[in-house]
């Protein structure tokens, strides 16, 4: 396998918690972020996934350097991305770029989409002279399937598929090497999530970009994704393959997270085995001793109030789990 | 159709527009469907398909401005209801039909603790005490399942979880034990892990208490799993009515097999390939003529763009309204039949 272009190590994001106006003291943490490790290789997708509040879009904030780590590391193309300053930092900018979950609130309502995908070339003039701009916008737009006659229209002229596609084509101006997409399709319609998951797709293809891809939807997942990372509660409890993870998910968390998914086939009813967790994710800012998933986990012994697993390939599975009893599942074939 | 008392719900021929003159908007153009009790109806559409409006005006809680009801009808138990008595409308609400909605959080007073919301309807509507009503509300808690119920009725909607505020609306919607529920995206905000636990407890509590079900969704695999029938709307009609199993293996309308081939499965074989259906859904105040589907429709013809195409039976209580709708069912979808499924 090629180099990885992002390496992160032991990413740790906490957020104080403060009590008090004048004399503000810290009296607890959230832990948003708890020690993630992954790798993104040149021209892949890997999927995050998690449920609410597991700081699957805190990870990403961090890694576009626009929150700071608590501790850990990252390096992109081998240079420390944390230690980057001034003209390093917005040079590097240029490699990753970001593609937000809300098309409402992510673009100005007072620039015309003109301005939006130009913008990029303000900042980083080198990437376009100034006289070829607006034929460079137009481009963009054409290529994420917007008319290019419409670059002077804004935003709210456009329909919530058509404002995801304007962010696309902003993330995609300066020829990024990486780009974070945090839910880019959760805000649309099942008809309009399909069309911008092919042209992300078709975009991966064309420009060989690497999408760190962080969703709740484990279908959009498995769709798009070459990897997949499954985090809970601020840690990554199991990863591999798409493959490995939907057909051999060994983490118990994962085999409850896929056995609740509803599958469109009716005829599937009542032959899914269902795995129900019990209650609700415990807060990050409190969370369980030991392994973070025991207290709604089918399979807790006392060992795991203690122990907190590590992320690693155990006896009878073929990838890592967090998780002192990873087993693969029974498979079950529906024909 | 069939006896108008047979139903507990029959809604026919509905029509609602908002705003005035040219901006006028025709949200809903003509639907009907029914409901009997114990069944689950799903209505399935996406945004700006009507299928809220439907159920607010079924309910009687349509606003009225900036919302005009044009034509048609609502009969419950054979009484219609469009036009009736406000004091009878209300007097209905609770008792015989209650909703739940998307947000609980917002359906839900922050300032009165969530047993006294439940406790209100106990009082008012049967004149209870305050502590006999208050011990009722923790009952209904208990019943949807909230650990510690007679604790938690003390709290308020912050220190629920967004699950166990859905489940608070779930327990207030049923304090009067209706006949019919209509829920309307109840577990759109919430993540899969929850979402299966809510699901599951409203086909509890629907097959425990008969009563009918409405469930508003845009979300297929949700309809897969609990719905008898399914009414899939677009442009603000019901473009296809059948059983859940017909809808899925023979769909009779393009729209409806273009969502089906839309939606990314879990259980997909790996780089299966999505189809999205091109184009956007019709503004409402500008719907196309004809078919209001014709200008994304793969299959348009010349008489799409002319001829509305009503609802056409397809045997086997299967209607859909498109006119080449034999021809899309006799053609078997060249989709995947044979899924993996991960069990434990």
């Amino acid at each position: 396998m090629s180099e990885p272009i992002l390496q992160v190590r032991d990413l740790v994001k906490h957020f104080p918690v403060t009590r008090g106006v004048v004399f503000r003291r810290t009296i607890g943490h959230v832990r948003a972020v708890d020690g993630v490790s992954l790798d993104l290789h040149p021209g892949e997708t890997l999927g995050v996934v998690g449920e609410s509040g597991c700081g699957k879009s805190t990870l990403a904030q961090v890694l576009m350097r626009l929150t700071p780590p608590t501790s850990g590391t990252a390096t992109f193309e081998g240079q420390d991305l944390f230690a980057k300053r001034g003209a390093d930092l917005t040079a590097w900018r240029r490699d990753m770029q970001i593609v937000l979950q809300d098309p409402y609130t992510s673009l100005n309502p007072r620039k015309t989409v003109g301005d939006v995908v130009g913008e990029p070339f303000d900042i980083h003039p080198e990437v376009a002279p100034k006289g070829d701009r607006r034929r460079r916008v137009q481009e963009l737009l054409e290529v994420v399937g917007l008319n290019p006659e419409h670059i002077r229209r804004y935003p709210h002229q456009f329909s919530g598929g058509q404002r995801q596609r304007i962010g696309i084509a902003r993330a995609l101006a300066l020829r990024p090497k990486v780009i974070v997409c945090d839910e880019p399709v959760s805000a649309l319609d099942v008809s309009i999530q399909a069309q911008v998951l092919n042209l992300l797709s078709d975009l991966q293809r064309e420009f060989g970009l690497a999408y760190l891809f962080i969703a709740h939807d484990l279908g959009v997942v498995r769709h798009l994704c070459d990897r997949v990372a499954v985090m809970y509660l601020g840690s990554i409890v199991e990863t591999g393959t798409a493959e490995e993870i939907y057909t051999r998910a060994s983490h118990p968390y994962t085999q409850a997270l896929l056995s609740s998914v509803p599958v469109p086939d009716p005829s599937l009813r009542g032959r899914r085995e269902a795995i129900r967790l019990e209650g609700d994710v415990p807060s990050p800012a409190d969370p369980p001793s030991g392994c973070r998933f025991r207290t709604r986990c089918p399979k807790a012994a006392p060992v795991c109030a203690e122990d907190p697993p590590a992320l690693e390939v155990r006896d009878g599975t073929d990838h890592p789990a967090a998780c002192h009893f990873a087993a693969p599942p029974h498979l079950v074939r529906a024909d | 159709m069939t006896v108008a008392a047979s139903h507990l719900l029959e809604v026919e021929d509905l029509h609602v527009e908002f705003g005035q003159g040219r901006d006028t908007a025709s949200v809903l153009n003509g639907v009907g469907y029914h409901v009997d009790e114990g069944e689950t109806l799903a209505v399935l559409g996406e945004s700006g398909s009507g299928k809220s409006v439907t159920a607010q005006t079924v309910m009687g809680i349509l606003d009225t401005p900036p919302g005009r009801i044009t034509g048609g009808s609502v009969r419950f138990r054979g009484e219609e209801l469009l036009g009736a008595d406000p004091e009878r409308r209300r007097m209905l609400r609770g008792e015989s039909m209650a909703m739940i909605f998307q947000d609980a959080l917002s359906a839900l007073n922050p300032v009165y603790s969530v047993g006294f919301q439940i406790a209100e309807q106990f009082r008012f509507r049967r004149g209870m005490s305050r502590k006999d009503a208050m011990a009722r509300a923790a009952e209904m808690l208990d019943l949807v399942r909230i650990p510690n119920a007679k604790q938690r009725v003390r709290e308020y909607p912050h220190q629920f979880s967004g699950g166990m505020r859905q489940r608070a609306m779930i327990a207030m919607s049923l304090a009067l034990d209706p006949e019919l529920l209509i829920a309307d995206e109840p577990t759109t905000a919430l993540d899969v892990t929850v979402q299966a636990q809510i699901m599951e407890l409203l086909d509890e509590l629907r097959r425990e208490r008969g009563m009918g079900l409405i469930l508003i969704t845009h979300d297929l695999g949700v309809v897969a799993e609990v719905a008898d029938r399914i009414a899939v709307m677009y442009a603000g009609r019901i473009v296809e009515h059948t059983d859940a199993a017909t809808l899925y293996a023979h769909p009779g309308h393009p729209y409806t097999r273009g969502l089906m081939d839309s939606v990314p499965r879990v259980d997909d074989v790996a780089g299966a390939a999505l189809r999205p259906i091109p184009g956007l859904p019709p503004s409402l105040s500008a719907i196309p003529p004809g078919c209001p589907f014709h200008p994304r429709c793969a299959h348009a013809e010349d008489v799409c763009a002319a001829e509305v195409p009503l609802l056409r039976e397809l045997g086997g209580d299967h209607q859909a309204a498109c006119h080449f709708a034999e021809r899309f069912v006799a053609e078997d979808p060249d989709r995947p039949t044979t899924h993996e499924v991960v069990s434990r």
